[in-house]
């Protein structure tokens, strides 16, 4: 497949350029913030993405979404990057609807994957426990009795968290923390009974927390697939998810330096602009050097995801290794070449940063997946 | 349950069984490597124990035919019993130029009482070969070499100088390239011989390095003697097979070259070792090959984008301004990991060990990249003043 896009990808992209510059920007975002706005995104923003398509952007036309794929997904999450449109994009769209569309039955693929597309329900992926994702460290125990499951154990870093109807919990049916075997997830509503959601406040403002699961019985028709055996289909959706963090990481990092290079072309210090010195020159120069490959290694990942490459796992450790490295150097240079104004509150360079650490952490950052990539390599 | 995975669960309980857990410590350098010989370094008692269970099993080389002492095993089952090794860190059992250059040219070359003679031999590790190839004046010109072999009836008297043989004092036999001809082109009348270095006519001295240590040595026949049953090939015919073995030599070194065919973190794996779970036993340098590897791709994905961009019409985009910056830098940070990984033998110089140091100046010769064509920072203010838009001073 050629690295380039095609007409029908050019015109989603310019779309949804146009429509997050005049409907979700730094500015919007900074307004959530301030208002202390629980649910971090504007809900009827969210629908008119909905009413575009890209709810279910990358869902088969068979289950009510465009079929565009994930290379139209990424496309998106490039431009809300750009802009830090908060959305529950990588929640349902991104995350939820993949984790569904891997592991779930036909029947359970046609109970949630058109309303998801219609916009009508957010379902979010509960996984990490520890500080740091670690996919395969589940202790949130399932006990089967009869026809029902109870859940036990409490998850973090779930994306939207006060907003989901539903959250897909991934839970251990068998063996001990740590093995790849005897995960199965669960599609369990927000309301069921001993489920309590607990909104955290991260750097990047948006909807994330807590959820604790304390007895809670889940109707065995809502184990995703079969029990025992989500890992194949939940690390494929892990992979899926990362590369499509990355194209939000992408948008992010060339909008920061974008705003940078503004910066030093404007700035006077010494009686000329700051740009004119060779230290500041040389370092832009390499940023985008390595902002060029991003781009290159992002399409090339995404249209891998689209055209079932099998070295998947290895191609979506390296992309989101890469991504988080490069959006950490130049969210730290976009700060430090800022000078002074770039750590104020008031300057809207400082919001790249704080979004920037979430996404990177958000299932695994740079030293899970260069050590993944790694020993997928063989070393 | 397929055969290929009766196979797989015989080998790891066999493993587990017969694996000493001391073999199952990464190997540190070439001391841990277990070589054989009549006289060999035995660094650690199991070294042997392992040497002999494997070699009873026709594993220390497995994929040679069982009747030399091999496997006989399919790839297949070769790369099963290699992933089996790899699960529980065990050790190669034996390392030598028996398996890696001597076996596969007597398999291709040698006559069936040559292979029944030796081979076996070398699966066992009891005897130790070196490699008799350059001589002070054939260097990288082997082909003029004057080692001189006398046509005695039923053997050969050998007399001469080779240099840079590797590990000569240790090896019990020699392979090498002898003249018996002088009357054609410089190729001709090479031929390829074996013999006994236990005898009168073969001294060795070893060569001392500025590092103090001496893996190669001079080494001087004086009427040395050669049965003529161990003349490999036909007589003037060596040139053939020097040059077969000089290939197989480049594809063992060549990981290095531009197309490795194991990237440089599993030719690590390979000198290094690894940890029991797969990762390259210095972590340090795991990451910067991790890096090195992930920029080689994203790079490589690069060109790809802009000449996909260029045949779609959309001409040479400003990224391709990156191209002699990125690449030549890239190029540098493959060559100081070729250093890094080989360790000592990446510094050679001269000599037919170290295909007369063909990583080293590789590695000298890449400095000049990022400066012949416009120097690295004379292309990133290019990329500053022509695409960033940033003014002049």
């Amino acid at each position: 497949m050629a690295l380039v896009l095609n007409e029908e990808q050019n015109m989603l992209k310019d779309a949804a350029a146009g429509f997050l510059a005049e409907k979700a920007t730094v500015a919007h975002q900074r307004a959530l913030r301030d208002s202390g706005d629980a649910q971090g995104f504007d809900s009827a923003v969210w629908q008119e993405m909905a009413q575009m398509g890209w709810a279910g952007i990358a869902i088969d036309e068979e289950f009510g979404g465009l079929g565009y794929g994930y290379t139209g997904l990424g496309l998106v999450l490039e431009q809300m990057g750009r802009h830090l449109s908060a959305s529950p994009l990588q929640s349902t769209v991104l995350i939820g609807a993949t984790v569904i569309a891997q592991l779930a039955t036909q029947a359970q693929k046609e109970q949630w994957l058109p309303s998801i597309a219609a916009g009508e329900q957010l379902v979010s992926l509960a996984l990490q426990e520890g500080a740091h994702h670690a996919p395969w460290d589940v202790t949130l125990s399932a006990q089967k009795s009869g026809d029902t499951y109870l859940l036990n154990g409490s998850k973090r870093m779930v994306l939207d968290c006060s907003s989901a109807s539903a959250f897909i919990v991934v839970a251990r049916t068998a063996g001990a923390t740590g093995d790849e075997a005897g995960l199965s997830a669960f599609i369990v509503a927000a309301d069921t009974p001993g489920l309590v959601c607990e909104q955290r406040s991260l750097v990047d403002s948006r909807n994330v927390g807590v959820i604790t699961l304390t007895d809670v019985a889940v109707d065995a028709q809502h184990l995703l697939g079969s029990e025992g055996e989500a890992s194949q289909g939940l690390g494929r959706a892990l992979d899926i998810a990362n590369i499509g963090l990355s194209a939000e990481l992408l948008g992010l990092s060339v909008e920061a330096f974008t705003r940078t290079v503004d910066y030093l072309k404007e700035r006077k210090q010494f009686g000329r602009v700051i740009g004119s010195f060779q230290g500041l020159q040389h370092r832009a120069a390499e940023l985008f050097a390595e902002l060029e490959l991003c781009r290159s290694l992002v399409l090339q990942s995404l249209q891998a995801i689209d055209s079932a490459a099998d070295d998947l796992p290895m191609r979506a450790s390296a992309t989101k290794a890469k991504l988080c490295q490069i959006a950490q150097i130049t969210t730290n240079e976009a700060i430090q070449m800022h000078g002074g104004i770039g750590m104020t509150d008031e300057h809207e360079i400082g919001f790249f940063i704080k979004r920037a650490r979430v996404a990177q952490h958000t299932l695994g950052d740079y030293n899970y997946h260069l050590d993944r990539y790694a020993l997928l390599g063989g070393f | 349950m397929s055969d290929l995975e009766q196979f797989r669960q015989d080998t790891r309980a066999w493993l587990e069984e017969n694996c000493p857990l001391s073999m199952r410590e990464p190997i540190r350098g070439f001391e841990d490597m277990y070589n054989g010989g009549r006289n060999p370094e035995i660094d650690h008692p199991d070294q042997v124990i392992w040497c002999e269970r494997m070699a009873e099993r026709g594993w220390t080389v497995p994929h040679w035919p069982r009747e030399y002492g091999g496997g006989g095993l399919s790839s297949e089952e070769v790369k099963v019993l290699q992933q089996e090794m790899k699960r529980i860190g065990a050790r190669r059992a034996l390392d030598s130029f028996g398996i890696s250059m001597l076996g596969p040219a007597l398999l291709e070359f040698g006559n069936e009482e040559q292979k029944k003679e030796h081979l076996p031999k070398i699966c066992r590790g009891e005897i130790r070969w070196c490699q008799g190839y350059s001589e002070p004046n054939a260097g990288s010109d082997l082909a003029s070499l004057a080692t001189k072999a006398e046509d005695k009836g039923d053997h050969y008297v050998i007399n001469g100088q080779k240099v840079w043989t590797s590990y000569a004092d240790k090896a019990d036999w020699i392979f090498c390239l002898v003249r018996t001809d002088n009357s054609g082109t410089k190729h001709e009348g090479i031929s390829f011989v074996l013999f006994d270095m236990d005898q009168p006519g073969v001294t060795v001295k070893p060569i001392r390095l500025i590092s103090g240590s001496s893996p190669f040595c001079e080494t001087f026949f004086d009427n040395a003697i050669a049965d003529k049953r161990n003349l490999v090939g036909e007589e003037g015919n060596g040139w053939s097979i020097a040059k077969y073995l000089l290939t197989h030599e480049r594809e063992m070194i060549s990981g290095f070259g531009s197309a490795p065919p194991k990237t440089v973190g599993q030719m690590a794996v390979e000198t290094m070792g690894a940890d029991t779970s797969g990762r390259l036993s210095n972590s340090v340098l795991r990451q910067t090959i991790a890096q090195y590897q992930l920029d080689t791709m994203a790079f490589g994905a690069t060109m790809a984008r802009v000449g996909d961009e260029a045949k779609a019409g959309q001409g040479l985009g400003p990224a391709s301004s990156i191209f002699k910056y990125y690449g030549t830098e890239l190029n540098k940070r493959r060559n100081e990991l070729n250093l890094a990984v080989l360790g000592e033998p990446a510094l050679g110089w001269e000599g037919e060990a170290y295909s007369d140091g063909r990583v080293s100046r590789d590695w000298l010769r890449s400095k000049g990249n990022s400066i012949e064509g416009g120097t690295s920072e004379v292309q990133l203010n290019i990329v500053a003043k022509r695409v960033l838009g940033l003014p002049d001073a």
